[in-house]
């Protein structure tokens, strides 16, 4: 999938890097807008049997509404603006390792309420709790990319 | 400990940003914006052409979370979980996610939103087990900590 060095790939990796600034900026200010950086509105949507806090579904609804349409557009469009090609997921298999990662997610998640994006944009606002999340996110990233690929069946990609 | 408040406008504007921010990394960059995906390919490949554009969006979630702290230091909250039980949370996220390639921004929002069978399968699943979590937790433990 990578391509060459071409003219274009010059000047490319600037304008990547701003649009991914952004992005980042833009994605943290809705988490901190959505509540979703509060994770008693995280585990208040997941405690269904308890005092039910369906704000998170209403995250969801926005941002796919919103993307939905971003990647309708996307497919029509031959590159995006600022990069030479559309980096789809090239898996498409459903397998145990989607199936047991996923579920092994959410038991983490709902023991704290914390979720990749949601605990970096509390580490940058200082959340000792987030901090703490966070670098064993990190240490289990490490701990995946020690162990990950000779987890049956392997990664292909 | 207070009810969760229910916030329909807040979170609903909160989640058209999210994806109005997901769209500018797919229409602009032409990427994924799921934070576990480039979190990850940062730390299995931290040499790749990709990890500037990787690092500044990660930077960008964290300089929000800075900002925020001038704007609304409320917005962000902390976990009732105890630092033991945050550790552990942490690294089953970390490798969970890893292994099912993908979190709530991934699969949940852009994989769903493109019509993913395998992040359809992935978010109700997570929700499943997260459900599941909290009911033990909460209902079964009586606030485990």
């Amino acid at each position: 999938m990578s391509q060459g060095p071409t003219d274009a790939s010059e000047t490319a990796p600037l304008a990547m890097r701003g649009v991914a600034l952004i992005s980042g900026l833009m994605f943290g200010a809705g988490l901190l807008m959505s509540g979703m950086t509060r994770p008693e509105k995280v585990i208040g949507f997941l405690d269904v049997t308890g005092a039910w806090d369906p704000s998170l579904a209403f995250v969801m609804v926005g941002a796919i509404a919103v993307y939905s349409l971003a990647a309708m557009t996307a497919r029509r469009q031959i590159r995006p603006c600022w990069a030479d090609s559309f980096h789809w997921p090239s898996t498409l298999n459903v397998d145990a390792r989607l199936v047991g990662g996923s579920a092994l997610f959410g038991v983490g998640w709902g023991l704290a309420g914390y979720c990749p994006g949601p605990a970096l944009v509390s580490i940058g606002a200082g959340s000792v709790d987030a901090a703490w999340f966070g670098g064993s996110m990190l240490l289990g990233m490490l701990v995946y990319r020690a162990t990950g690929s000779t987890i049956d069946p392997p990664l292909t990609d | 400990m207070p009810m969760p408040q229910f916030t329909p406008i807040p979170s609903l504007l909160g989640g058209l940003l999210i994806g109005g921010a997901a769209s500018l990394l797919l229409l602009g960059g032409g990427r994924i914006a799921g934070v576990s995906g480039v979190m990850g390919s940062t730390i299995d490949d931290p040499r790749s052409v990709d990890g500037g554009w990787r690092r500044t969006f990660l930077l960008g979630l964290v300089l929000s979370g800075l900002a925020g702290l001038a704007v609304s230091p409320e917005a962000v909250g902390d976990s009732h979980a105890s630092t033991p039980l945050l550790v552990l949370s942490g690294l089953l996220v970390g490798f969970g996610t890893r292994l099912g390639d993908g979190c709530t921004s991934g699969h949940g929002v852009c994989g769903t939103a493109r019509g993913s069978a395998r992040s359809w399968l992935a978010t109700c699943v997570f929700m499943l087990t997260g459900g599941l979590t909290v009911f033990a937790v909460r209902h079964v433990f009586g606030g485990l900590r």
